[in-house]
């Protein structure tokens, strides 16, 4: 088992039942999702898309917070779900996961040492008190805090950039292979904000850990991953490298979403307008057969509304769930 | 010369806490003149939407107003009856709050709320009302059939676009919009900035637009001021500031956006901003300054003057 790769995820789909007052039903929020990561060497892969593409959905699934309705997550070539104890042990010491809010994951009531202490006890990662303090001098270190700034005080008195370092700091203890990063910086002010994506590329290079990064910010995900993922209500639309994706992309959607994406320059602003929809798109009004965007779609064909595209290798790393390349 | 519409001077705003008022918005002053769109840019907790709320006169306890002057068309909005005020507001002024979009009540059709809001200000027909209900979904991209709708059948972009209808409901002369953009998806968000540079040209009437996000400011505004711990560091045209930012903080704020069409390496800044109950002396950016004068910018707090046409800045570095 020399080429398994870190993690492969093949046809994931999660449905969870809508209880809506007016409309019972099925959500798909994760639609037959296929991607994998490798093991050789450390990436950072982007998992994009605006809210409802599923792409939490599928972090908290790899993450093993939630069962898959279908399909499976291999980490190193094992099934998440059929791991012995002692595996599933060493995957929630080889996985971590930084969230969006870094208020929300710290206690008020205790000080921020806390967060650093207890997966050391818990993982048993030091055999006396001065190695533990040794591990979190050097993990703070590493994304760029002093001790002294910061050990001793309660989360309130930390600001949000410094609070999602020591999640960055937690996971680094644990020498995790994979850190699973949902929207880490988008509550993190454009100053501090700069520095969490240089910490995330340093665990890369220096450390070698291997992130996935969850995000609606393509300008980030172009600054700190290798590889992404557009998805949109569930599904995957385009995968590859970033600078390809980002710079010239294929599908009609990455295509509008990057042309939205806001450019900071008054002398480059949009030219052309765009018609927001002026009814609500529901669940039921979607194709169920065809693509998920042909509503939206302004290269829409025939074809589109009848047979749904597979994500098809249209060139060299690149996929594509268009029929436009098929 | 366009005619100045609003003019804010030393407008000082606290916030009472036990030990030490919070200086939120401490010795604020700048104007905004007609069918100008003039953004207010800076990082979390820096005052700008205290001073929005100061503006309006809606800041709640324990904040407060502690001296200044908001002259709109020339009268001070500190200084009037709260009987006229609530006539300028929506009026002439309104407000999008933030996160407006969770701002409609649940309970009530798109068309009562857009038509409370109207009828608390102007006498007007039942089916003039609905027609002027149906125009204004429209200018906002939206179908009239949203009017028999609830705040729940809609997205959040959806739910935004009918607040942004009701600030318009009114003919006002001036908008407000604080964080219009946030946490909205990019499309949407787009389809926002664009309806807020539509009111200008629609309405005749200027926006202050309150945001965080400096991509979205130099999509749309005419000015810029850039908001640094309670006071106006920079301010000046849009063009003109993004191109050459002066003030180290406006410099290291622009060049700390992630820009999708290139990479290039990113500086975040170190430390970050003071505890506005004890900010430091002289200039409060100083303790960050890559640029700073020990023994002048932590002694004397330098005043925003202009330093070219129509650029003001706040900094030793340009005296």
């Amino acid at each position: 088992m020399k080429n398994e790769n870190l993690i492969e995820v093949n046809h994931l789909t999660k449905v969870f039942a809508s209880r809506g007052v007016m409309s019972k039903g099925q959500i798909k929020a994760v639609d037959d999702v296929s991607f994998s990561m490798p093991r050789e060497k450390p990436t950072i892969l982007t998992l994009a898309g605006e809210s409802g593409s599923g792409k939490t959905t599928t972090a908290r699934l790899i993450l093993g917070f939630i069962k898959p309705t279908s399909g499976k997550i291999l980490y190193q070539g094992r099934n998440i779900w059929k791991m012995t104890k002692d595996e599933w042990v060493r995957y929630r010491k080889e996985v971590q996961a930084v969230f969006q809010d870094p208020y929300g994951a710290f206690n008020p009531l205790h000080k921020v040492d806390r967060v650093l202490t207890i997966p050391i006890r818990k993982f048993k990662l030091a055999n006396s008190e001065e190695e533990a303090a040794d591990l979190i001098s050097e993990a703070l270190g590493v994304v760029g805090l002093k001790t002294d700034e910061v050990l001793g005080k309660y989360p309130h008195q930390l600001s949000g950039g410094q609070r999602q370092r020591i999640m960055l700091a937690r996971a680094f203890l644990l020498k995790p292979k994979l850190i699973v990063a949902d929207e880490p910086v988008s509550m993190i002010d454009a100053s501090l904000r700069a520095s969490i994506l240089n910490v995330m590329l340093d665990l890369k290079s220096k450390f070698s850990i291997s992130f996935l990064y969850i995000t609606h910010d393509l300008s980030t995900a172009r600054y700190v991953s290798d590889n992404i993922i557009v998805m949109y209500l569930g599904s995957i639309m385009e995968m590859g490298p970033v600078d390809k994706v980002l710079v010239k992309p294929l599908h009609p959607y990455v295509k509008l979403l990057i042309d939205s994406v806001p450019v900071p320059d008054p002398e480059r602003r949009w030219k052309n307008r765009i018609e927001l929809p002026r009814i609500e798109i529901t669940s039921q009004s979607l194709q169920t057969r065809g693509c998920k965007f042909y509503p939206r779609c302004s290269q829409r064909m025939e074809k589109c509304s009848k047979e749904r595209p597979d994500l098809a290798n249209v060139e060299e790393d690149r996929w594509v769930a268009c029929h436009l390349y098929q | 010369m366009p005619d100045t519409l609003l003019d804010v001077r030393n407008l000082i705003a606290y916030y009472m806490t036990p030990t030490a008022p919070v200086r939120a918005v401490d010795n604020v002053s700048f104007n905004v003149t007609e069918k100008e769109i003039l953004g207010i840019a800076g990082e979390s907790g820096c005052g700008k939407s205290t001073l929005a709320y100061s503006v309006l006169r809606l800041l709640k306890p324990p904040g407060y107003i502690r001296g200044g002057e908001v002259l709109f068309k020339g009268s001070d909005l500190l200084k009037i009856e709260e009987e006229e005020l609530r006539r300028i507001r929506w009026k002439h002024i309104s407000y999008i709050p933030q996160s407006s979009m969770n701002a409609l009540n649940p309970v009530m059709r798109i068309e009562e709320q857009i038509g409370d809001a109207v009828r608390n200000h102007e006498k007007i027909s039942k089916g003039e009302l609905r027609k002027r209900i149906e125009d204004l979904l429209v200018s906002v991209g939206l179908s009239p059939s949203v009017a028999h709708m609830y705040p729940h059948e809609l997205s959040g972009g959806m739910r935004q676009r009918v607040v942004i209808a009701m600030a318009m409901a009114l003919n006002p002369e001036l908008i407000i919009a604080d964080e219009p953009t946030t946490a909205l998806d990019v499309v949407v968000q787009r389809g926002i900035l664009q309806l807020l540079r539509d009111i200008r040209s629609k309405l005749k009437a200027s926006v202050i637009m309150i945001t965080h996000d400096m991509a979205a400011q130099a999509q749309i505004v005419d000015r810029l001021a850039i908001m640094y711990a309670g006071k106006i560091v920079e301010i000046g045209d849009a063009n003109d500031l993004f191109n050459d930012p002066l003030h180290p903080y406006s410099r290291a704020l622009i060049s700390a956006i992630p820009s999708i069409s290139e990479k290039k390496k990113l500086k975040g800044v170190p430390g970050f901003p003071p505890d506005l109950r004890s900010p430091p002396p002289g200039c409060r950016f100083y303790p960050r300054c890559p640029h700073r004068i020990p023994g002048k910018c932590n002694v004397d707090e330098p005043r925003l003057i202009e330093v070219k046409n129509g650029r003001l800045v706040a900094c030793h570095l340009y005296r």
